[in-house]
């Protein structure tokens, strides 16, 4: 946005932390736009397929804005984010075997996420905070951690919660949209509206992007940076936790439920820039679209091609923005 | 300098006693185990060789020991070729890959190129289960001969022998010394004269040959059989983390990171508490995260900090 803004004239305070779109991205992506919607409007199943996507693709995004996240706080990648999401999730099915309602559990869960987040940063992170090899070498570990821990306590086969949307279709014309799909779609986009809202008009919002960006500098004025990025880190887990639990109807649960989802996650966190969250979003929205059309659309493009076609995408768009779409270039003195 | 150099040779040729020796007092399932350490060892010396003395992180070095591995198997299984002589062949070809993947990766550093690595790591094994006809598919694929455990064991050691040998040559000269000054700073290096992309493109060759290596080893021990499952996004991250507790940057560390990732999930298979295959990964988990908080420089690390110890410090660090 921010070259944008300077020509426009009305540049802000807010334009180093923001983000770098530049002209043509923001016309591919209007152009991108538009074809789905003409494409929708012509085609039946072609609309079908584009909200299915935009569904799959608001995991994905909720996902890879809990890796942007953290790597904006930390310059790290959390291997584990995966794995901690599908705990939490598994703690959910724990609470519905309760009797809980579903949306309770929910909720719980999100919270329990939260908690895992902060734990997970204070106990494991930071004692090797200052090394960023050995925090992505403990994520590695804590993944195995975890999948190990899940599959021991809760096993290895399937398991079933209940459907949080129910399984009716809407029929709007001849176009018919599961409610699973809206629901999820609905879900993870108010999640990341909460968390825009948290970071841009709240006094800790503000604290924790100051104690991401410039840790120094905000320790000099009083922002608790070691806590600010605890709290980072429990709502990057909350927003797995959304993710973990939104994927849960579409694959069921079992231990491996969130490893296909993390890598899609990385893939669209890189394609919009790792230090961007806007682009994490639009990435990961565009990336589930691109994928079920192409499925749709291309027979060559079979199931166990999705993942390599999805890289190929991400390979293509870094050769050419080598710091993902919305990504700055950074710049380094010698 | 000298100095050094005579201890250096003295280690390795301890070592190699040691090897020589070992089959004499080992049965055929340790002496499988024993080889599945040098096969670690010659992957994670060639991911050492890239991310340790270059400075270019990847995570994708178990695409290139699928890519080793699938060249045995294909040789063997439709050609009938010697087991022996496809070694060298996944040398070449995985070199090959290794540059086809440096090229692009010329354009990332840092994070992009972890992730970039890890998309190559992810997408190879994709391709074995579409064209299953010519790759095994899920199922897998087996060599027409299957060696035996000691066949497995002196051809293994021999290869780390001669890998490490020829590890230790291309880094102690100029190549090593170009590697090395990329790692420190690509600007400086660009000033005095090193040009980035070969040198580059080259660790990521050489990396990605010995990983061939160590992949087509890898599937001379479980019986010739090359499976997608075996060479998923686990084995890379898992010759990320010997790396990383070998110390990156150090050749003898990286024995230590070999035996490590080898024998771990074999030593933590019965856990007496949690039981099951299960406790395997709890404890495989927790000892990776331990040696991380207690260690993060590594095995190598650790070595540096005894050498500065008070008491041990010797004549040897002028050498």
């Amino acid at each position: 946005m921010t070259e944008l803004a300077q020509r426009l004239g009305f540049a802000n305070r807010s334009r180093r932390v923001g983000t770098g779109v530049s002209i043509p991205v923001v016309i591919i992506l209007v152009a991108a736009a538009i074809f789905l919607l003409v494409g929708s409007l012509v085609s039946p199943i072609f609309a079908q397929q584009t909200v299915a996507g935009l569904a799959q693709g608001a995991i994905f995004a909720s996902l890879a804005l809990a890796l942007v996240l953290i790597y904006r706080a930390t310059e790290v990648v959390n291997f584990a984010q995966g794995e901690m999401a599908m705990a939490t999730t598994y703690f959910a099915y724990q609470l519905t075997l309760w009797h809980l309602s579903y949306w309770a559990a929910f909720f719980l869960a999100l919270l329990m996420g939260f908690l895992l987040g902060v734990v997970v940063q204070v106990v494991l992170i930071r004692p090797v905070q200052h090394s960023v090899i050995a925090v992505v070498i403990v994520t590695v570990g804590l993944f195995v951690l975890i999948d190990g821990l899940v599959t021991w306590k809760w096993g290895a086969d399937l398991k079933f919660m209940p459907a949080p949307f129910g399984n009716q279709v809407y029929h709007v014309g001849s176009v018919a949209f599961s409610r699973q799909d809206l629901g999820t779609l609905v879900v993870t986009i108010v999640s990341v509206v909460l968390l825009w809202v948290l970071f841009r008009f709240t006094k800790l919002g503000l604290a924790m992007r100051a104690a991401a960006l410039r840790p120094a500098s905000a320790a000099l004025v009083g922002v608790r940076v070691n806590r600010m990025l605890a709290i980072g880190w429990g709502l990057a887990a909350v927003l797995g936790a959304v993710a973990g639990l939104m994927t849960e109807p579409t694959v069921f649960l079992q231990p491996t439920m969130m490893q296909a989802v993390l890598l899609y996650a990385f893939a669209a966190a890189v394609l919009g820039g790792l230090e961007s969250p806007a682009g994490a979003v639009v990435g990961g929205l565009a990336l589930g679209v691109f994928l079920n059309l192409i499925g749709q659309y291309v027979g060559f493009a079979t199931s166990e091609l999705r993942l390599p076609i999805a890289f190929f995408v991400l390979l293509v768009v870094l050769l050419v923005k080598p710091h993902g779409l919305f990504g700055r270039k950074q710049v380094r003195r010698v | 300098m000298s100095r050094r150099l005579a201890i250096a040779i003295a280690c390795f040729l301890v070592a190699a006693a040691v090897v020589v020796l070992l089959p004499f007092e080992l049965d055929g399932y340790h002496e499988g185990l024993a080889a599945k350490v040098a096969i670690f060892f010659i992957a994670v010396l060639g991911l050492n060789i890239l991310t340790g003395y270059t400075g270019q992180i990847s995570i994708g070095h178990g695409a290139f020991m699928a890519i080793g591995g699938y060249t045995t198997v294909i040789m063997s299984h439709d050609h009938h070729t010697n087991l022996l002589l496809t070694l060298p062949l996944a040398f070449v070809i995985a070199f090959g890959f290794g540059v086809i993947v440096g090229i692009p990766a010329l354009r990332f550093s840092g994070v992009y190129l972890a992730l970039v690595t890890f998309a190559f790591a992810v997408s190879v094994p994709q391709f074995a289960l579409k064209f299953s006809t010519f790759l095994g598919g899920s199922t897998g694929i087996q060599t027409a001969t299957a060696p035996g455990h000691l066949w497995l064991y002196v051809v293994s050691w021999s290869c780390a022998g001669i890998l490490f040998l020829v590890a230790w040559l291309v880094l102690r000269g100029r190549t090593g010394r170009a590697f090395r000054s990329i790692r420190d700073s690509e600007i400086a290096a660009t000033a005095s004269g090193v040009t980035l992309p070969i040198y580059k493109t080259l660790a990521f060759g050489i990396s990605a040959a010995f990983a061939g290596v160590a992949g087509s080893l890898f599937v001379l021990a479980t019986n010739g059989f090359a499976q997608p499952n075996e060479f998923g996004v686990f084995l890379s991250l898992e010759l990320l983390v010997g790396a990383a507790v070998a110390g990156f940057g150090s050749l003898w560390g990286v024995l230590v990171g070999a035996i490590f990732i080898a024998l771990l999930p074999t030593v933590s298979a019965d856990v007496p508490l949690i039981g099951s295959a299960h406790g395997q990964d709890v404890v495989f988990g927790l000892i990776v995260i331990g040696v991380m908080l207690l260690l993060p420089t590594g095995f190598a690390g650790l070595l540096q900090r005894l050498r500065t110890l008070p008491g041990i410090r010797t004549a040897e660090k002028e050498g």
